[in-house]
């Protein structure tokens, strides 16, 4: 279901064809960065530490070298040290340890061979020596007074800093006068929460092919959400010349986040420059979970101050993010999700620890939904004490135009208070809670961005159309591009080819993140087009004989009066005697993304034996902006649910004392399964963003943000006990239960 | 290390392959035979993305032995459609959206071919419990649903 604002209809956009990736996927042909095999190709394999934080005194890697089908072996002194000081410094040192190791998993050495089994066995032989330090995995031992140092090289960023610490940001917002609001307050709700540390949960482990040859060039295959990204990193942490990397992008099984940062690629490069072959390095499960990705770990204390009649007055909130073994910014970013709603008055404070745990990575709006959980509870605490419906008093508080985010600027055009009512006036809403069951309101928004993007498009001499850009696509973003191209040229959707190019057949292009891919690079598309169709009515005067001044564009012809329209495969069977190939490329650092909205609806049943929630049914409505594929925005939405209800009720990282994670597995670390699930129903509200040629804001990542809430909401209607725990997995629900 | 020659039927084809004892028919059928369809997600039999029929039966590829493939006849994603024409599953995925990154649609394809094949006429629930053990992390599952239903309105209508 779709509610259209003001929208203008098109012939293309907003229509639903079968992606032109698709048959591929169906069929097995689609190759994935596991799926590529080079002659003469070596398998690698890492050695990890057993240690939660050990500083490394030796490794001994001559009995590895000489086992059979070895043909490399690599340690952090095969890489230079890069100055603390550097953006890659982080990178640098989790790519592959030097001197200490600062997670159980970090790796610290790699074996070449023929073979997996030779490279396995190899890496079993390699000798090291560690001295143990201690183990911080808690934000409380993070912080506490006298804390040994998790990660000797971290600087706490926005503040003064006088060393090393364990805090990796610090930050505070203020405005209005927060103390008076509370005073003057006819209800004060202040509750504290937490949140375990979660992981994105692609199916598809990292994997590359690095082949570095006699001139010392490298040749990568990987997977990724920006092959620009791995150029950069792969460079900068071999202390190479980027010109030295081409990187092709292969199909990307998964990333959410996690997959815009590398692990792997120098790894492979130094080890294939090294053994002078092509090496192949794939990730398994076991250490996907333990080193790469997850999302941060969180504890917040929200205190919220309302009227009588529902007006939030004031917000105080603090906010701690556990960050893992190095710098994040997730503090800074996650405590910007308070402006879904006007709060006169608001103080945040947000900090990030570090942890003797991986490296944390992004995850689809990543921070947001902590903060949204601890928020989005108390207000519907504040409407349960208040006896106010819980959209009621959300439309009441909600943002509009003008109204200030929480770094204070205004906000543009957004569409809450639409999502709002499009959840308001749905069957789901309107139709009675089912006896047993409770019903549960969240909402939730992200801000999306723009940054940089290119984008060639070449017509063909029969008048199709390629269309090169370098945004790997996660999520049906090539659909998209194809589609904006078909509205801009006039020719059919399935005359398009979509392109994503590697490094040396495309303009420089920013990570897939920040639901930016179909905004920014969807511009760069546009803008190509249209200057293509600029180039196309000059050449149409020149077949025609008449000035470019009389000949206008109309849905893929050339049409000037007086004579018959000329179509664009006209124009293009006649470019080599019109000046040349009709091929233009674009590029932008794209402004003006525009922030989506969020609001979730759902039922569910809690079994009180068992702890066991059962999720009934679920209602997602967000503004996409204008929805260009909408099949593909609704699986947006409903992915990104799916993947919230997961940080809900189930998925969460244990570690040992020593910091050794327990769950590393699909089978313990368990993401939500089609048993487990209802349909996901879902409403797009269309609110154009006027800063994009067609509207669009955006899709992949506001979908992660209420569902924390939203289930958890639910949950305290169902039981009458405010869950402020995640996961809400069955122990946890039978001890509140037991407690209450 | 010495290897076993094994010999089977693969999507209707005879044929032959060395593995070590240890060698999965997942990695057997993906580095000896060229058939890449069959991904590995996990290893350990969670994720369902290396499903495979052997004698009909679904299976984790990643947790056979290669040479427990002597004499069977084995179904992979590549051996679905008839020649050129997609198998009804394969194009109600692409008519329903029900594949974003495509990792897990080998998998989950052969799952879903497994219930058809048994159960013409499932359920949501059963559709929702055959492909419990293949793990998509992109669609929510909603849009594989559907289309799994779909595919086998089509299929009744095609066999009547």
């Amino acid at each position: 279901m779709t509610v259209t604002d003001d929208r203008p209809t098109y012939k293309w956009v907003g229509t639903r064809p079968i992606r032109h990736d698709g048959y591929e996927k169906v069929t097995g042909k689609a190759r994935f960065a596991a799926d590529l095999d080079l002659p003469g190709q070596l398998h690698a394999a890492y050695l990890r530490s057993p240690h939660g934080h050990a500083r490394i005194l030796s490794i001994d890697t001559a009995a590895a070298a000489g086992m059979p089908g070895v043909k490399a072996v690599v340690t952090g002194a095969d890489f230079p040290d890069l100055d603390p000081t550097d953006p890659n410094f982080d990178v640098s040192v989790n790519v592959m340890a030097r001197g200490t190791v600062l997670y159980n998993g970090h790796a610290l050495a790699a074996v070449a061979a023929s073979t997996r089994a030779e490279a396995a066995a190899a890496v079993a032989a390699i000798q090291v020596e560690y001295e143990l330090l201690p183990v911080i995995l808690t934000l409380e031992e993070s912080m506490a007074d006298g804390a040994p140092l998790v990660n000797e090289h971290n600087i706490t960023k926005f503040v003064e800093s006088d060393g090393p610490s364990n805090l990796a940001t610090s930050n505070v917002v203020e405005r209005g006068d927060v103390e008076a609001a509370f005073a003057a307050a006819d209800l004060v709700v202040e509750r504290e929460f937490d949140t375990a540390y979660v992981h994105q949960g692609y199916i598809e482990p990292h994997a590359c092919v690095v082949d570095v040859g006699p001139n010392g060039k490298a040749d990568i295959w990987a997977s990724s959400q920006g092959h620009f990204m791995v150029r950069a990193l792969t460079a900068s942490v071999l202390g190479w010349e980027t010109s030295r990397i081409k990187v092709t992008p292969a199909e990307i099984g998964g990333g959410f986040g996690g997959k815009t940062t590398i692990y792997l690629e120098p790894v492979a490069a130094r080890l294939s420059e090294k053994s002078g072959r092509p090496v192949k390095l794939v990730l398994t499960r076991e250490e996907v979970l333990r080193a790469t990705g997850p999302a941060p770990a969180s504890k917040s204390r929200i205190k919220i101050a309302a009227s009588n009649d529902g007006e939030l007055t004031a917000i105080d909130c603090w906010f701690g993010y556990v960050v893992g073994c190095t710098n994040d910014f997730a503090g800074l970013v996650g405590a910007m999700s308070v402006a879904s709603y006007k709060f006169p008055n608001l103080k945040l404070e947000a900090i990030g620890a570090l942890t003797n745990t991986p490296k944390s990575a992004a995850y689809r709006a990543p921070s947001a939904p902590q903060a949204a959980f601890a928020i989005e509870s108390v207000i519907d605490e504040i409407a349960q004490t208040l006896d106010m419906d819980p959209i009621d008093i959300r439309l009441r508080n909600a943002v509009v135009e003008g109204d200030p985010t929480a770094m204070g600027m205004p906000h543009p055009r957004i569409g809450f208070v639409e999502c709002l009512e499009a959840l308001r006036d749905s069957d789901h809403y309107r139709s009675p809670v089912p006896d047993g069951a409770a019903r549960g309101i969240g909402a939730g928004f992200w801000f999306n961005i723009g940054e940089q993007s290119s984008a060639t498009v070449n017509l063909n001499e029969d008048g199709t159309a390629t269309v090169i850009t370098g945004s790997p696509d996660i999520g049906g973003s090539r659909a998209s591009m194809a589609l904006m191209a078909a509205e801009e040229l006039g020719i059919d959707v399935y005359s398009i080819t979509p392109v994503v190019a590697d490094t040396e057949s495309v303009g420089f292009t920013d990570v897939t993140e920040g639901s930016r891919a179909t905004f920014s690079t969807g511009m760069a598309v546009v803008n190509a087009c249209r200057d293509l169709i600029e180039e196309l009515r000059a050449r149409a005067a020149t077949i025609l004989g008449v000035d470019l001044d009389a000949v206008t564009w109309v849905d893929g012809t050339a049409v000037t009066d007086g004579k018959d329209p000329l179509p664009l495969s006209a124009i293009t069977a006649k470019a080599k005697s019109t000046g040349g190939p009709l091929t233009v490329t674009a590029s932008l650092n794209a402004g003006g993304a525009g922030p989506s909205f969020a609001v979730h609806c759902c039922d569910l049943t809690v079994d009180e034996e068992t702890g066991q929630v059962t999720i009934l049914r679920y209602t997602a409505v967000q503004d996409a902006g204008t929805a260009i594929h909408p099949s593909y925005v609704e699986g947006q939405l409903q992915g990104g649910t799916v993947q919230g209800i997961g940080w809900a009720l189930n998925e969460e990282y244990i570690f040992d004392d020593a910091g050794s994670m327990e769950n590393a597995s699909f089978l313990d670390y368990r993401i939500p399964v089609a048993s487990d699930l209802p349909m996901i129903d879902t409403i797009v509200v269309e609110v154009p963003n006027p800063a994009h040629p067609y509207g669009v804001r955006g899709v992949g990542e506001t979908g992660i943000v209420p569902p924390m809430a939203t289930v958890a909401n639910a949950i305290t209607r169902a039981t009458s006990i405010r869950m402020t725990s995640l996961p809400m997995s069955p122990p946890k629900i039978l001890a509140a239960l037991d407690t209450d | 290390m010495s290897r076993t020659h094994i010999t089977c039927t693969v999507n209707g084809d005879p044929v032959d392959f060395l593995a070590s004892d240890g060698t999965s028919l997942l990695d057997a059928l993906r580095d000896e035979l060229g058939l890449t369809g069959a991904k590995e997600g996990c290893g350990t039999g969670d994720c369902g993305a290396c499903s495979v029929l052997i004698d009909g039966r679904l299976n984790c590829s990643c947790l056979v032995f290669a040479p427990e493939a002597e004499g069977t006849e084995i179904v992979t994603v590549e051996g679905i459609a008839d020649d050129d024409r997609l198998h009804p599953l394969q194009q109600t995925f692409l008519e329903g959206a029900a594949l974003q990154c495509g990792i897990c649609t080998p998998g989950v394809l052969i799952a879903a071919k497994a219930l058809l094949d048994a159960n013409p006429d499932p359920t949501e629930t059963e559709i929702r419990y055959a492909l419990a053990g293949n793990l998509c992390r992109c669609t929510g599952y909603d849009k594989i649903v559907r289309s799994v239903q779909e595919a086998a309105v089509q299929l009744k209508g095609a066999a009547r």
